[in-house]
């Protein structure tokens, strides 16, 4: 099956991982626009973590045949430096312009204070006006607390459910975000989070309607091959082949081909390895011409 | 073949004259500008002055590629951004959606980095509706622009009154980086007429050394000089002495100027024991034999 990564933020990772995961049947993948691990402390390395998501990680994704898309917004952690914020919010449209930019994200709460809600809000709202979806981050702690204010939340803005993605969900969220009308996804982590078999027994229990299941994989331990082995812990306990497809493809491009922004038949099957991205390549020490 | 012969506006889209219609030598509204192409970047050492060159022979190449939707979508962006200038920073963006990113000559060549594309056109016609206003957006939209936003910006220059204060920082931009789309959209008549000699001749050079050929920069004939001569001679002489090839498009240039102690040093390169060193050298003067004769024919 065609395997679509709806989350997973590539700038942290290493060409080895891209190898491995066209190897694995990926052919898409979804870079939504996160923190760096440590926060940024000016617009200008905003606007070039943006412009790289645009520019060079699109170009190394596509020399191994993998189409790169991305979400563009304000993380709710740095939504905390409000004056930052401000100006991170400001320069936004701009990029929510672009070619390949299929939502608004991650955008939510991280310590659910009072800042990280008004830029929520703020970018439900831009989401609305560039008719795009969003996706949604949810916390790490009180995580149903959390989710259940994002819900109201994005009830309160102008986006119908079907639009808006929320995001590393657990057994104790999924069932209200699924009966709030929103799409709901699962990051498989190697330890936190979701693990396979725990999907596995929600997918048993509730179906596959309004699913998406993701890796998240970033700069910390993750492992961007988690979608393919989910595919895999479902074919074992005895899904059929259209379910796995269905999950790991269909879902993804019909909730971010809303965007209208999705380009899926760009890629050459071979890719050139040669080709540079403003005069750069990812070969080292061979010219690529 | 992209010069204007007689001061009319030409639009030459990567060396071909548009479905056979010639344009050469009309001129538009009884302006003469000076030979002005805009695939083929011909500018020939006139000066733009502050007057710059007509849009709407663009608009109506743009028009005939376009259908109905995209012409409609278009018609409507101009006359937003014409009465919201700041509005053209998210519609800047989204053009190649509604219009497409095929060359704006049907026939180009795949890979030509001096072909305009569909975009581009579009782009320049945007920047161009407005007016005045166009100054003041430009700096922001060629910093968050992507690489089809910066060629599109380069190409519009010279359609544009804007301050040199602003159009000449993004041309010099361009030709620092290793981008052939956007060295190429750089070096159109906007910055033929700005750049000084040294400068033009880094340019070309920038040109040779990353393959951007030389043949869609049409004023250069002009603006050759001996020191740009000499350049290129030196460029041939260390391909040479390193054993490889010398493109064969830089040899008008030099021989034009025939700088003497460079042109002996790489036939002296001809009776050099090693033998790549002797190979290069028949290689590049055989290749140099043959432009000439095809430049005297």
């Amino acid at each position: 099956v065609r395997i679509f990564d709806p989350h997973v933020h590539m700038t942290s990772r290493t060409t080895d991982d891209y190898e491995a995961m066209a190897a694995a049947g990926i052919e898409a993948l979804v870079e939504p626009a996160f923190w760096l691990g440590q926060p940024r402390t000016s617009l200008g390395s905003f606007v070039d973590y943006f412009d790289a998501l645009l520019g060079w990680e699109r170009f190394r994704a596509g020399q191994f045949g993998i189409r790169h898309h991305c979400t563009m917004g304000l993380n709710p952690k740095e939504a905390n430096d409000e004056p930052l914020a401000r100006e991170v919010l400001d320069v936004l449209p701009r990029y929510l312009a672009k070619d390949r930019v299929v939502a608004v994200g991650e955008i939510g709460f991280d310590a659910m204070t009072r800042a990280e809600e008004r830029a929520f809000v703020a970018q439900l709202e831009l989401a609305a006006a560039h008719d795009l979806p969003v996706l949604v981050h949810t916390p790490h702690r009180d995580k149903l607390v959390g989710t259940m204010r994002s819900l109201e939340l994005v009830a309160a803005s102008p986006l119908v459910p079907s639009r808006v993605l929320i995001d590393h969900n657990n057994e104790l969220t999924f069932e209200r975000v699924l009966a709030s009308g929103c799409w709901c996804g699962f990051t498989i982590y190697p330890d936190t989070k979701m693990d396979e078999a725990r999907f596995v027994r929600i997918v048993e229990g509730h179906g596959l309607e309004r699913l998406l299941v993701n890796s998240a994989a970033d700069w910390g331990r993750s492992d961007p091959l988690k979608v393919p082995k989910t595919a895999a812990a479902l074919r074992a306990a005895g899904f059929p082949e259209r379910d796995v497809a269905r999950l790991v493809w269909d879902h993804p491009v019909a909730f971010f081909g809303q965007s209208g922004r999705l380009e899926l038949d760009d890629c050459a099957p071979e890719p050139d390895r040669a080709a540079t991205f403003a005069g750069s390549s990812i070969l080292r020490g061979v010219r690529p011409r | 073949v992209g010069c204007a012969q007689d001061g009319g506006h030409v639009i030459s889209l990567g060396g071909r004259s548009l479905g056979g219609r010639s344009l050469g030598g009309r001129s538009l509204g009884g302006r003469s500008l000076g030979g002005h192409s805009l695939g083929g970047h011909s500018l020939g050492g006139h000066s733009l002055g502050s007057d710059p060159p007509d849009h709407r022979q663009l608009e109506r190449v743009l028009a005939a590629r376009l259908d109905a939707p995209a012409r409609r979508w278009l018609e409507q962006a101009r006359g937003e951004v014409a009465r919201a200038p700041g509005a053209i920073a998210t519609i800047f963006p989204a053009v190649a959606r509604a219009v497409g990113r095929g060359p704006l000559d049907p026939g180009a060549r795949a890979g030509d980095v001096h072909a305009w594309t569909l975009d581009a056109a579009a782009r320049t016609l945007l920047l161009v509706a407005l007016g005045p206003a166009a100054g003041g957006e430009l700096t922001l939209l060629y910093r968050h622009g992507d690489a089809a936003e910066r060629c599109a910006i380069l190409r519009a220059l010279a359609f544009l009154s804007v301050e040199d204060t602003v159009g000449v920082p993004l041309v010099e931009d361009a030709l620092r980086t290793n981008d052939l789309y956007l060295i190429a959209a750089s070096l159109g008549p906007y910055a033929f007429a700005r750049l000084d000699d040294a400068a033009l001749a880094q340019a070309v050079l920038k040109c040779v050394f990353v393959g951007v050929p030389l043949s869609g920069l049409t004023g250069l004939d002009e603006r050759a000089t001996p020191e740009l001569a000499g350049a290129l001679a030196r460029y041939a002489q260390e391909r040479v002495a390193a054993g490889r090839e010398v493109p064969g498009e830089i040899w008008p240039l030099i021989d034009r100027f025939q700088p003497a102690p460079e042109l002996v040093a790489i036939e002296a390169e001809l009776t050099r024991p090693e033998l790549d060193r002797r190979r290069a050298a028949q290689s590049a003067l055989a290749g140099r034999a043959v432009v000439g004769a095809r430049r005297g024919s």
